[in-house]
């Protein structure tokens, strides 16, 4: 099957810690962070935003990937925090790469795992022959409400792949995708924040969906939990995706990699695939990777991935995952954090 | 060509005049300065107006002002050119004197800006800058001059009291103007203090929004002759255009437009800097008068900072830089500078400069300027 | 604010940094223009600008104009790039104390302002620390 030819992330360097979201709404700092696994999340600037960070980080895996940008054929994000509700995001990123006039592009939405379905369908046109190479980014600036259990996970990030037949650096050996009709987190039109049937969404939404899917790809693959050296899961907090992998027969080294919630908190769209980035970042050649997402409402998408030789060509072409989330970090306080989220009621 | 002579000055207080509407503000300076040269027929009117458009909704102000000054049929025609359409409106109307095409030139200046509020203020004077390359990024003229002062201070070591001298010396000047906007002294400490704007520039760095109009009327010098006040002539105009993005000047601490004006304007006058015994300028912000003494001559490149502290520029210096007050102390409404500062130097060569009075002056220059420089208009004047 | 058809137009450069190089004298010009403002030819061939290079200049702006109050006090910068082209844009993600002629600039797409809650979202390019 065809494969990964580039990737690429892009993590803002704001930061707030789980303390001073606490501290405000007189909440137990320390049951918080123990309970979810979580210390603290990244911020977007008020000059960042869903495109913004999709066009960074796919400048990255336009530079590992080598290819000429008028060759990509489609262009898809997938984020839950599309800047317009009506007027696409891909069409900028399209125009900002110089892909433009002659590429398909759609803007996707299914909660945190848009970002994989695109990965789904760039891959499947490339497969299909109808597009020499495509380009999946998973984005979101997505919000908690001011108070709930969310404001502490809710992060920004953004994840980008290109996919194509030659010059691969992660071939795609199995898909699988697992869905049905689940109220667990939804946001209707017209409201800012979403909401969520609290412990509803674990079991019957997260862990359902998740293992549904992981055992399908497992069986489609005819593989094992131990046949990969990594496994990602979608990372609504820090607990979620141990407890699946856990469940589901993998050990924490597989999963640690790419286990990146707890210093940058739930990207949403961007969860999963940031794992995926940070695994590539490190894995070696013939190495298996496995990766699941999540998105309520609700489904998972599976992938199987075998590392090829080029990882090592190109892993230095342009920033590290990690080195995005440790390095040159500012933190906020509360009031700077709610201006920069526009949490603030103004004058109209 | 023939000689052009100043015959009449006209200019009422400067200041938030709410009462009045730029109609108003206009007529009044255009009716002295009518009253004081004492002609009753004009041949053509000049006015110059930033931005009557995005101020006040106004535009086709050459015939509001004909009809307003009850002077139709008159020809009459408004320049822009930022902040010097003023000294622009000055130029043209010599130019219609010295050609032969008309007798006697009413020259006005004017902007009402206290119409709209100080954001949108400050948005119709960002208007002055590239508006795609640098508007577009978020720049207010302060910050462009910020950015001006920034590499000067770099390169050469301006520091920042020597920018409040200048301000501490206009005000000084226009403490004894009574028609300027801010007829007060303020302290380099005050200055130093004062709310910031865009680093370095303080809002005492800045020249401030002002209405206010300003009147001359020119006609050939051997009409003026017939005249009892002394001939003041205008012996002199220069006119040089530069880029209009700071970007993309050669050299972001140097006024090439200015240099270049005045190069042109003194040698049509057939004179040297040294000739010249007062200067009008535009310091629409303190690192402004600092380099335009620079451009001018007055200091060496890089030391217009040293010139103000050391009081080369001061009233009783060596070359007195803004007797009038300046934009700081007088006021900035835009369009009319450029005919305020002809008004203040016609006012010093016929010796009615009152508390003021550079003593003996015989020979002034005034430089207005659009936008970082733009543009630049420098003219030079000369009593028989 | 620009308008819906003066914001496109510019998207070449705002998102591409499309550029134009004089076929007379090699200068490169952004943005592009029909004459070269040194040698006066009017051919020119397509070229992109370094993404790169160090500031010239800057200031902090306190007192924002219409469009920019939430973003102030923000920092604005002329930077030298590493073909030669000046670039004037704001400076975000660097502390105000790391500000000083020579800092080292990248380029980064960046979202410039919004015509208000309900209108166009303008794109564009700013300097981050390198």
């Amino acid at each position: 099957m065809p494969g990964i030819i580039g990737y690429g992330a892009y993590i803002p360097r704001h930061r707030i810690k789980v303390e001073e979201i606490a501290k405000v709404w007189g909440a137990d700092a320390p049951s918080y962070k123990k309970g979810l696994l979580l210390e603290e999340k990244s911020v977007p600037a008020p000059d960042q935003d869903t495109i913004t960070m999709s066009v960074e980080a796919s400048k990255s895996a336009l530079k590992r990937a080598g290819i000429n940008p008028r060759d990509i054929g489609a262009v898809y994000i997938g984020s839950e925090s599309h800047p317009y509700a009506v007027k696409p995001s891909g069409t900028v990123l399209a125009e900002a790469l110089g892909a433009t006039p002659d590429v398909h592009t759609a803007d996707l939405e299914f909660a945190c795992k848009a970002g994989t379905e695109g990965m789904f369908i760039a891959l499947s046109l490339v497969q299909a022959g109808a597009v020499t190479y495509g380009l999946a980014v998973g984005a979101d600036t997505s919000q908690g409400a001011p108070g709930d259990a969310l404001e502490y996970s809710a992060a920004a990030g953004a994840a980008a792949f290109i996919f194509g037949r030659d010059r691969m650096v992660a071939e795609v050996l199995e898909t699988y995708s697992y869905t049905t009709d689940m109220p667990d987190f939804w946001r209707r039109e017209y409201q800012y924040y979403p909401q969520h049937g609290g412990r509803f969404t674990g079991d019957p939404a997260y862990f359902k969906h998740v293992t549904g899917a992981a055992r399908g790809l497992l069986a489609k693959a005819k593989m094992k939990p131990s046949d990969f050296d990594f496994v990602i899961f979608h990372q609504p907090n820090g607990k979620f995706p141990l407890r699946v992998g856990e469940l589901l027969g993998f050990d924490k080294k597989q999963i640690e990699p790419g286990w990146l919630v707890p210093k940058l908190g739930n990207t949403y769209s961007g969860s999963s695939p940031l794992g995926l980035t940070a695994v590539l970042d490190i894995a070696r050649p013939g190495q298996k990777i496995m990766l699941v997402s999540y998105g309520s409402g609700a489904g998972s998408d599976g992938f199987v991935f075998r590392v090829t030789d080029r990882i090592d060509e190109v892993r230095d072409l342009a920033p590290k995952t990690r080195d995005l989330l440790d390095r040159n970090k500012v933190y906020l306080e509360y009031g700077a954090y709610a201006k920069f989220r526009r949490k603030i009621r103004k004058a109209s | 060509m023939r000689d052009v002579a100043v015959i009449g000055v006209g200019m009422t207080k400067w200041g938030e005049l709410w009462e009045k509407s730029l109609r108003s503000i206009f007529v009044e300076s255009a009716l002295l300065a009518i009253q004081d040269a004492g002609v009753e027929k004009i041949d053509s009117m000049v006015v110059g107006c930033m931005s009557s458009g995005l101020f006040i909704g106004q535009e086709h102000l050459a015939s509001l002002l004909s009809d307003s000054l009850a002077r139709n049929p008159v020809p009459a025609t408004r320049v822009e050119s930022a902040c010097s359409s003023g000294g622009l409106a000055l130029r043209q109307g010599f130019i219609e004197v010295a050609s032969g095409l008309s007798d006697v030139v009413l020259v006005g200046g004017v902007e009402k800006m206290t119409d709209v509020t100080g954001s949108e203020a400050t948005y119709a004077l960002g208007t002055a800058a590239d508006q795609e390359y640098e508007g577009y990024h978020g720049l207010t003229f302060p910050g462009l001059y910020a950015m001006m002062a920034v590499a000067h201070m770099n390169r050469y070591g301006t520091t920042r009291d020597q920018l409040s001298m200048v301000a501490v010396k206009n005000h000084d000047n226009g403490s004894k103007n009574p028609l300027a906007q801010f007829p007060s002294r303020i302290s380099v400490e005050a200055v130093n203090n004062s709310v910031q704007v865009a680093d370095p520039l303080r809002i005492l760095d800045c020249s401030p929004i002002t209405d206010g109009a300003a009147a001359v009327i020119l006609c050939p010098a051997d009409m003026a002759a017939k005249m009892k006040k002394p001939v003041i002539r205008i012996t002199g105009t220069g006119h040089a255009s530069d880029t209009i993005a700071l970007s993309s000047r050669k050299d972001i601490t140097w006024l090439e437009s200015t240099a270049l004006a005045a190069r042109k304007a003194l040698a049509m006058a057939g004179r040297k800097i040294e000739d010249i015994h007062l200067f009008e300028v535009h310091d629409c912000f303190t690192i402004a008068e600092i380099m335009i003494t620079e451009a001018l001559g007055l200091a060496e490149r890089g030391r217009g900072g040293r010139a103000v502290e050391e009081g080369l520029t001061s009233i009783k210096g060596k070359h007195p830089v803004n007797p009038s007050g300046g934009l700081k102390a007088k006021g900035h409404p835009v369009g009319a500078t450029g005919v305020a500062q002809a008004v203040e130097v016609v006012k010093q060569l016929r010796g009615e400069a009152g508390d003021r009075q550079i003593k003996g002056a015989r020979c002034g220059l005034t430089q207005n300027m659009g936008g970082t420089g733009g543009s630049a208009l420098v003219h030079v004047f000369e009593r028989e | 604010m620009p308008t819906p058809s003066r914001y496109w137009r510019e998207i070449p450069q705002r998102y591409r940094l499309e550029a134009e190089k004089c076929r007379g004298c090699g200068r490169i010009l952004f943005p592009p223009r029909l004459v070269c403002p040194e040698c006066g030819r009017q051919e020119f061939e397509p070229t992109k600008l370094a993404e790169s290079g160090a500031l010239l200049t800057y200031t902090i702006i306190r007192v924002a104009p219409a469009g920019f109050e939430d973003q102030s006090p923000y920092a604005v910068g002329i930077a030298e790039m590493d073909d030669g082209v000046r670039l004037t844009a704001q400076v975000v993600d660097c502390d105000f104390s790391r500000l000083q002629v020579g800092l080292r600039v990248k380029l980064e797409f960046r979202k410039m302002h919004e015509d208000g809650e309900a209108g166009v979202i303008h794109y564009g390019y700013k300097f981050v620390p390198e």
